[in-house]
């Protein structure tokens, strides 16, 4: 469904993606690991359209994502950025329901408020929140705001940049089931980003390694452990010492 | 010597190429205003911000400015027995000149600013990014309800601007330099023009534009980082101020020239 093929990305003289092909099928969970710096955040960027790739083309469903109506495209995405970009000036319930109360997916400002309550619920919030602003609430509890935003729209493609990062690990797990939820019961297509070992093990249907700026290594979750690669063995072990380069 | 000319040429090119890219940026926030979808939510806010909540300052910079006119024109008239025109000078000066320019300048210092600190740290936050997955347009829900809204509500504030700095400048006339409270506003009211005021409120809209086109093209395309942030709303209100009063003078041109 969505294809990617020798995407390349500079930023300046910062060589970030140098030739990626990924395939994602449709109602596929693919997890992106790597190292922090490695371009995984500027890789889902590059899908979305908010960052342009130098070279290389990237298609949905066959089209070539800069050609097709944008308004149209992005109708079919959510997307939950590692910073969670809450919307500051709104409160918890009108970031979630942002979608909701605009454009082409407007409802009544009711309807939006219990749909963004009830997404709330599914990240573990409670209804008080809906009501603070942002700013008022904790890193892991903002990260789970952005995830509910995320899905609100119940979007065909999710994508989750770092979902676990600042969570505890019971509200990490319920996190993970969360987003293997959305996969398999709602039939959506994910790509999420993680270096957390646990998440790859309980979302994935396929892992996608980048080093370099390039896929490493490539395949079904069932085979990282047995695979031979020694990049993606240190990685999934956390040695210090392998073929990564590590500053010391 | 080469060098220096390649130096110069560079800065040069730079320089057009920012003029370009803001001209792009203007061109693209004025074709939002024919296609819809239209945030009035958003405008509204905006016009409470940059409108309603800069009165105050615009007040009290209007009535300190106008009584200070006041004394200047006294002092600097008694020396050729001309203390007599203190009220017509002042009205000149505040509505053609000193209403609109330091109304100008106290929205770049205000709005300004904080309309580039606040689109600065989102874009910085990826919150920009965010509104465009959320199929939303930044320059439709950002840039364009607040440069309409600062067009729109400028000339109301300038009008206000010039309309309290001459009461300042006729408190301090009736009060310390003993006119006729009657014959100081028969006199205001006689001596300006239609055309007076119309340059006042046109020079208003032109700068209530800049000032809030200059905060969102600055934040817009802020560098990231905190500091990212800072030099974006530095530039911001630097550059509003300098084009004001470059449009002032152009403005004063068209109006008065003879
Ligand atoms: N907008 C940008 N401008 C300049 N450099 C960027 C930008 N976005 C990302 N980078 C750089 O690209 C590299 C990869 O970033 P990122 O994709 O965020 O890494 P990660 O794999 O940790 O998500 C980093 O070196 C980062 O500094
Ligand atoms: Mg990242």
């Amino acid at each position: 469904m969505i294809r990617l093929a020798q995407v390349h990305k500079s930023f300046g003289t910062n060589d970030v993606l140098r030739g990626v092909d990924l395939d994602v099928a449709r109602g596929e969970s693919m997890v992106v690991i790597g190292g922090s710096g490695t371009g995984k955040s500027v890789l889902i960027k590059c899908i979305l359209g908010l960052v342009a790739p130098d070279s290389g083309t990237i298609t949905v469903d066959g089209q070539d994502v800069t050609r097709v109506p944008r308004d149209a495209f992005l109708a079919r995405f959510g997307m939950l950025f590692q910073g969670a970009a809450l919307f500051d000036s709104l409160p918890v319930w009108q970031n979630v329901a942002f979608r909701l109360l605009r454009g082409r997916l407007k409802r009544p400002r009711t309807e939006a408020r219990a749909i963004a309550i009830a997404k709330l619920r599914r990240v573990g919030l409670d209804a008080d929140v809906a009501d603070r602003l942002p700013a008022e609430l904790s890193g892991g509890m903002q990260k789970r705001v952005g995830l509910a935003r995320a899905i609100a729209a119940d979007p065909e493609v999710i994508f989750f940049d770092e979902p676990t990062t600042g969570l505890d690990p019971i509200m990490a797990g319920v996190i993970n089931a969360l987003i293997r939820e959305i996969v398999t019961e709602m039939g959506a297509t994910a790509i999420t980003i993680t270096h957390d070992m646990t998440s790859v093990r309980a979302i994935a249907d396929r892992v996608a390694m980048l080093h370099r700026g390039k896929v490493r290594w490539c395949g079904p979750v069932g085979d990282i452990d047995a695979a031979t690669d020694p990049y993606l063995d240190q990685f999934i072990h956390g040695r210090a010492d392998g073929p990564i380069e590590t500053l010391r | 010597m080469i060098r220096l000319v390649a130096a110069l040429g560079a800065a040069v090119l730079a320089g057009l190429a920012g003029l370009g890219r803001l001209a792009l940026f203007t061109a693209q926030t004025l074709s939002h205003l024919a296609r819809p979808p239209f945030y009035p939510r958003e405008f509204g806010h905006a016009l409470v911000q940059i409108g309603y909540n800069s009165l105050p300052v615009v007040g009290l910079t209007a009535l300190f400015t106008g009584g200070a006119l006041a004394l200047q024109i006294y002092a600097g008239g008694a020396r050729f027995s001309a203390e007599a025109v203190v009220p017509q000078i002042v009205a000149i000066g505040m509505v053609r000149e000193l209403g609109p320019v330091l109304v100008g300048l106290m929205i770049a210092a205000r709005v300004t600013s904080s309309i580039a600190a606040e689109i600065a740290t989102m874009k910085v936050t990826e919150q920009i990014d965010a509104l465009v997955t959320l199929s939303t347009h930044p320059m439709k829900y950002l840039t364009l309800p607040r440069v309409l809204a600062a067009t729109l509500v400028m000339p109301v504030l300038v009008a206000v601007g010039d309309t309290i700095g001459i009461f300042g400048g006729f408190i301090v006339g009736t009060e310390r330099l003993g006119f006729n409270a009657t014959t100081y506003l028969k006199n205001t009211v006689d001596f300006l023009e239609a055309r007076d005021v119309a340059s006042s409120l046109v020079k208003g809209a032109a700068f209530g534009f800049i000032a809030a086109l200059m905060g969102c093209y600055f934040g817009m395309t802020s560098a990231r980082g905190a500091m990212g942030v800072g030099r974006a709303t530095k530039g911001a209100v630097v550059a509003a101020a300098v084009l004001i009063l470059a449009a002032n003078l152009i403005l004063t041109e068209a109006f008065f020239a003879l």
